[in-house]
C-alpha cells in the first residue's frame, strides 16, 4: 500500500434534455447552424429578461429526490460576473449559496464488490456558456451562442472518493441515475455530460486535506482516469521533490495525457456573485415535489435489488443489468418469455453474448440487431435440450448476421442435438473402434481420457450430441457394456 | 454607447400603449443609461427645462418631462430607478407616478438596476396618468418580477372620497427643508384636510440612510447589467482593437459616459470579495429596515406625504461636478424605490417662478389611491394647469 492517500471530489455538468434553453424559449437541439439557437435573450438584448424554465426546475428536483436530498423551499439564482464573449450577459445565472438541491448521497460498487457512499454536497441550476471557435478564422474567433443559456445541473460531490476508479466509479453511476431519470441524454461526446475533478493527495493518515488542483472540463470516463492518475503521479513528485502544490486550475490535454496550469488561485477572477435581482427568488412547494416524486421510475439501486431478490442474481450481474433502464427492460422481456427460474441463463446471455455483439458494432441495447423475445426463443431451446449452450452461440451469431429467428436457423442447418440413444450409441462405437490404443489405456486405468472420447464423439456428432446423454452412455460402453 | 441602435423589438409596456391606440411621437432625451438626476450626463447634451432654459428638468426622465411640460406630447413614458420620474415632473410642474415594483413590466426596458427600476408614466393631471398607467400595468410573463394582480380601473376610481384618509406627513422630510419648499407642502397638505383628510406626522428612523443605501445597490445591480456592453455584438466598438481585452476595455472605456463609468467602478467595488458584506450585504440589511419602517408607517396612515425635492429646478451646470451633492436631490424619492412602493408627484405651487413638486407615497398596489388623492387636489388647486411662458 502506497504511503500516499488520493482525495477526489468531482462536479459533474449534466445538460438537462428540456426542449427549450433555461431562460429562454429557443430550442437546446444539438448541431444547428451557429446562432441560429439564440434569440434575444441569448443575445442580452437591451432590456430582455430571463424566465425560468419550469421543466428544468422539476428535473433538477427528480434529481434530488432520486438521491435524497433535501429540495430547498427557497433557493436563490445569483449572477455569476465575468468577461468572455461568448458569455453575452456578461454574467452567468447560476445558484451560489442557496442551491435547490442540497445534501445528498449515492452508493457505488467498487470493484471488489463492496459498497460505498459518496456524498453530494449539493446541485444547483446554471445556464451554460456559448462555445468559442478559434480553428478555421484567420486572426479572428467565432462566437456560437446556441449553446448560452442551455440548462445544466451542476452536482457537486464531498471530497469522498479515494482513487480514480472510484471517482469513475462515481461518475458512472451518475450517469446512470440521469438517464434514469429521463434528466439528460448522456452523451459525453456532445459536452451533455462532463466534469472537472478536483485533487489532492496527502500522506496516509494525514489529518488535513492537500492543496488540490481542479481539473477542468473531462468529457469522458477514461479521461477522468487517466487525468487523474497524470494529476496524483504529478503532485506526489512536486512533494516527494520537496516541493508544494499549488491551488490552481487545470487543463487536461488527451493527446498528451498531461494536465497543464490554466490559472493559479492568484489569477482567479472575483466572480462578485450576488442575487439575480431578475429573478425572484425560488419557493418550492411540497405539494411540488410530491408530483415530481410521483414521476420518479424504479431507480438502478431499487432495480438491482430486486434483481438480486427475485432472480438471485449477484451483485454484480444485477448492477450491469440495472445499468440503463434500457438494459434492464431488456433483461426482464427475456425473463419473462423464458420463465424466472431461468434468470440466470438469461443473464448469462444478455451480459455475455449480447452484451459482445452489441460492443463489437457500436449499438445501444435498443438498437439490438436481436429482440429480446427473439433471444429467448432461442434460450428457450437450450431449456428444452433441442440445442446445446455451444451450438446455441453458433445459432446466436446467425440470428444477429442473419435476423432470422433461432427456430429457423436450427431447423435450417438441422442443429437439433441427437438425443436419440441409439443414434449416440452408434457414434460411440464408431469412435471406439477408430481408436483401439485409447481405449486399451482408459481401460488399463487411464480415466483422463474419458474428456477425449467426448471431443472425438461430438466431432463425430457435429456437435449435436445431447452432451448430458452422451456422457452417460460413453461411460457404459467405455467400461464395456 | 447605443447611439444609432435601433431596438429590433418593442418593450411590453410600448406594445401595450401602441395595442391601446396611442401614437408614438419619438423617443426622449435623458440621462444616459438613466443615471443622473438633472439630465446633464446625456450622450446628447442636457434637457433643458421649459420654464428656464437654464435650469435642468431633472432626470433621469427629464426629456420625457420636458416634453410633456411644454405640451409638445400629452404623456410621456419614463423608468423611475430612485425618483427618475416624480424628480422631473416636479422640476417641471407635471405629475409624474412611479407604480409598485412589479405592477408594469420592466421587459424592454434597459435595466439600470432591476430591483429599483420601475416604468411609469408623466403626464399633465393625475386623470391623464390614471388613464395611461391602466393600459401599461399588468403582469407579463416575460418578467419575472411583475406581479400577477388584476388592473383597477384606475380613471374610475378616481372621485372616491378623501373623507378620513389618514396623510402621515414624513418628519424626516422636512428636517433642513428650505421655508419657503416647507410652506407650499403644509399648503398642499391643508388642502387634503379641507377636502376631508386627516394628517399626522410620522416617523421613519432608517429613511436618512436612503441615499447611502441606494448608492450601494443601485450600482451593484449596474455593475452587472452594463456588462452587456462590451462591443461584441451591438452598441459602440472601438477602432481596430489589438486583442479581446482592448476591445473590452476600450470598447467600455469609449463608449460609456463620466458617470456611468463611475457607478460601474463603485459597483463591482462594492461586490468585490472582502467588500461584499460590507457594502452590498450591509446595504441591502438597512434597505428591510427601510421596507420595515415604510409597512408599520402604513398600519397607522393610508399615504405618506412630503415633498418630492429638495428645492426646485437648478441651474445647468451647478451640481454637476459634485456627484454627492447631485445624489442628495433624490432624497425624498429614494425610498420608495427601495420599498418598492408607487410614489405620485404633482405640482403644489412655485417658489421663485419655478415649480415645485408635493410627493405622495402609497402602501404596495395602492396606486387607485394615490391617483384618487393627486386627482382630487388638483380638482381644489390649479397649479397642474400652469404652463411655462412660451408654451401656451
Amino acid at each position: 500500500m502506497s504511503d500516499w492517500e488520493v482525495v477526489i471530489g468531482l462536479e459533474i455538468h449534466a445538460q438537462l434534455a428540456t426542449r427549450s434553453k433555461i431562460f429562454s424559449g429557443s430550442p437546446t437541439a444539438y448541431g444547428a447552424p451557429p446562432n441560429t439557437q439564440a434569440d434575444l435573450v441569448d443575445l442580452a438584448y437591451p432590456g430582455v429578461l430571463p424566465v425560468l424554465n419550469g421543466e428544468a426546475l422539476r428535473m433538477a428536483v427528480k434529481f434530488g429526490l432520486a438521491i435524497n436530498a433535501q429540495i430547498a423551499p427557497r433557493s436563490i439564482f445569483a449572477r455569476k460576473n465575468y468577461f468572455y464573449p461568448d458569455l453575452p450577459k456578461g454574467y452567468q445565472i447560476s445558484q451560489y449559496e442557496h442551491p435547490v438541491v442540497g445534501k445528498g448521497a449515492i452508493s457505488v460498487l467498487l470493484d471488489d464488490g463492496t459498497a460505498k457512499t459518496i456524498g453530494v454536497t449539493r446541485a444547483h441550476l446554471e445556464e451554460d456558456a456559448g462555445k468559442s471557435l478559434h480553428e478555421g478564422l484567420a486572426n479572428a474567433s467565432g462566437i456560437d451562442l446556441n449553446r448560452a443559456g442551455t440548462p445544466l445541473l451542476e452536482i457537486v460531490s464531498e471530497p469522498d472518493m479515494r482513487s480514480a476508479k472510484e471517482a469513475v466509479a462515481y461518475m458512472k453511476k451518475i450517469h446512470t441515475l440521469v438517464r434514469y431519470l429521463e434528466i439528460c441524454d448522456g452523451n459525453m461526446q456532445e459536452g451533455s455530460f462532463r466534469c472537472d475533478a478536483n485533487v489532492s493527495v496527502r500522506r496516509r493518515g494525514a489529518a488535513k486535506f492537500g492543496t488540490r488542483a481542479e481539473i477542468k472540463n473531462l468529457n469522458s470516463f477514461r479521461f477522468v482516469e487517466k487525468a487523474i492518475h497524470y494529476e496524483v503521479a504529478r503532485q506526489i513528485e512536486i512533494i516527494e521533490g520537496g516541493g508544494k502544490v499549488v491551488q490552481e486550475t487545470r487543463l487536461y490535454d488527451s493527446d498528451k495525457n498531461e494536465t497543464r496550469s490554466m490559472r493559479s488561485k492568484e489569477e482567479a477572477n472575483d466572480y462578485r456573485y450576488f442575487p439575480d435581482p431578475d429573478l425572484l427568488p425560488l419557493e418550492i412547494e411540497e405539494g411540488f415535489i410530491a408530483s415530481v416524486r410521483a414521476t420518479l421510475p424504479e431507480l438502478p439501486d431499487e432495480k438491482a435489488s430486486r434483481f438480486t431478490r427475485d432472480f438471485a442474481l449477484s451483485a454484480y450481474d444485477a448492477g450491469v443489468l440495472s445499468a440503463s433502464r434500457e438494459m434492464g427492460a431488456y433483461f426482464e422481456a427475456v425473463v419473462a418469455a423464458l420463465g424466472q427460474s431461468h434468470a440466470k441463463l438469461a443473464a448469462n446471455w444478455v451480459m455475455g453474448d449480447l452484451s459482445g455483439m452489441l460492443n463489437r458494432d457500436n449499438l445501444e441495447i435498443g438498437d439490438s440487431r436481436i429482440s429480446a423475445a427473439a433471444l429467448a426463443a432461442l434460450l428457450k431451446r437450450i431449456v428444452d435440450t433441442t440445442i446445446s449452450g455451444k451450438i446455441a452461440k453458433e445459432v446466436f451469431e446467425s440470428m444477429w448476421s442473419e435476423g432470422k429467428s433461432a427456430d429457423a436457423i436450427i431447423a435450417e442447418r438441422g442443429l437439433e442435438q441427437i438425443t436419440d440413444s441409439g443414434a449416440i450409441e452408434r457414434v460411440i462405437d464408431e469412435v471406439m473402434a477408430a481408436n483401439p490404443k485409447q481405449l486399451a489405456d482408459y481401460r488399463s486405468g487411464k480415466d483422463k481420457l474419458f474428456g477425449f472420447f467426448v471431443g472425438q464423439v461430438q466431432k463425430a456428432s457435429g456437435n449435436k450430441a445431447n452432451p448430458a446423454k452422451l456422457n452417460e452412455l460413453l461411460k457404459n460402453k467405455l467400461a464395456g457394456g | 454607447m447605443l447611439d444609432n441602435f435601433i431596438a429590433p423589438y418593442d418593450a411590453t409596456v410600448v406594445a401595450k400603449l401602441k395595442t391601446a391606440g396611442m401614437v408614438m411621437l419619438g423617443k426622449a432625451n435623458m440621462d444616459e443609461f438613466a443615471m443622473g438626476s438633472s439630465n446633464e450626463t446625456s450622450f446628447y447634451g442636457p434637457v433643458r427645462n421649459p420654464w428656464d432654459p437654464n435650469k435642468v428638468p431633472g432626470g433621469s426622465s427629464g426629456g420625457s418631462a420636458a416634453a410633456s411640460a411644454a405640451r409638445l406630447a400629452p404623456c410621456s413614458t419614463g423608468t423611475d430607478t430612485g425618483g427618475s420620474i416624480r424628480q422631473p415632473a416636479a422640476l417641471t410642474g407635471i405629475t409624474g407616478v412611479k407604480p409598485t415594483y412589479g405592477r408594469v413590466s420592466r421587459y424592454g426596458m434597459i435595466a439600470f438596476a432591476s430591483s429599483l427600476d420601475q416604468a411609469g408614466v408623466l403626464a399633465r393631471s393625475a386623470a391623464d396618468a390614471a388613464a395611461v398607467l391602466r393600459v401599461m400595468a399588468g403582469f407579463d410573463p416575460k418578467d419575472s418580477t411583475s406581479v400577477d394582480a388584476p388592473v383597477p380601473d384606475y380613471p374610475a376610481l378616481l372621485n372616491a372620497p378623501l373623507k378620513g384618509l389618514k396623510i402621515g406627513l414624513l418628519r424626516e422630510f422636512f428636517e433642513g427643508l428650505e421655508p419657503r419648499n416647507a410652506k407650499l407642502i403644509r399648503d398642499a397638505l391643508a388642502v387634503f384636510t379641507s377636502l376631508g383628510a386627516e394628517t399626522l406626522e410620522v416617523s421613519l428612523p432608517h429613511l436618512p440612510m436612503s441615499v447611502p443605501t441606494y448608492y450601494v445597490v443601485a450600482p451593484a445591480e449596474c455593475s452587472s447589467n452594463l456588462s452587456r456592453f462590451d462591443g461584441v455584438r451591438y452598441g459602440y466598438r472601438c477602432e481596430s482593437p489589438k486583442d479581446l481585452t482592448d476591445l473590452y476595455e476600450r470598447s467600455r472605456g469609449e463608449g460609456f459616459g463620466a458617470e456611468v463609468k463611475r457607478r460601474i467602478m463603485t459597483g463591482t467595488y462594492v461586490l468585490s470579495a472582502g467588500y461584499f458584506d460590507a457594502y452590498y450585504l450591509k446595504a441591502q440589511r438597512v434597505r428591510r429596515l427601510i421596507t420595515d419602517d415604510f409597512r408599520a408607517a402604513f398600519e397607522k396612515v393610508d399615504l405618506l406625504a412630503g415633498p418630492t425635492t429638495p428645492t426646485p429646478a437648478f441651474a445647468i451646470g451647478a451640481k454637476v461636478d459634485d456627484p454627492v451633492t447631485m445624489y442628495l436631490n433624490d432624497i425624498y424619492t429614494i425610498g420608495a424605490n427601495l420599498a418598492g412602493l408607487p410614489g405620485v408627484s404633482t405640482p403644489c405651487g412655485f417658489v421663485d417662478g419655478l415649480p415645485l413638486g408635493l410627493q405622495l407615497i402609497g402602501p404596495h398596489f395602492a396606486e387607485a389611491k394615490l391617483l384618487g388623492a393627486a386627482h382630487q387636489f388638483q380638482l381644489a388647486t390649479d397649479w397642474h394647469t400652469h404652463r411655462p411662458g412660451g408654451y401656451e
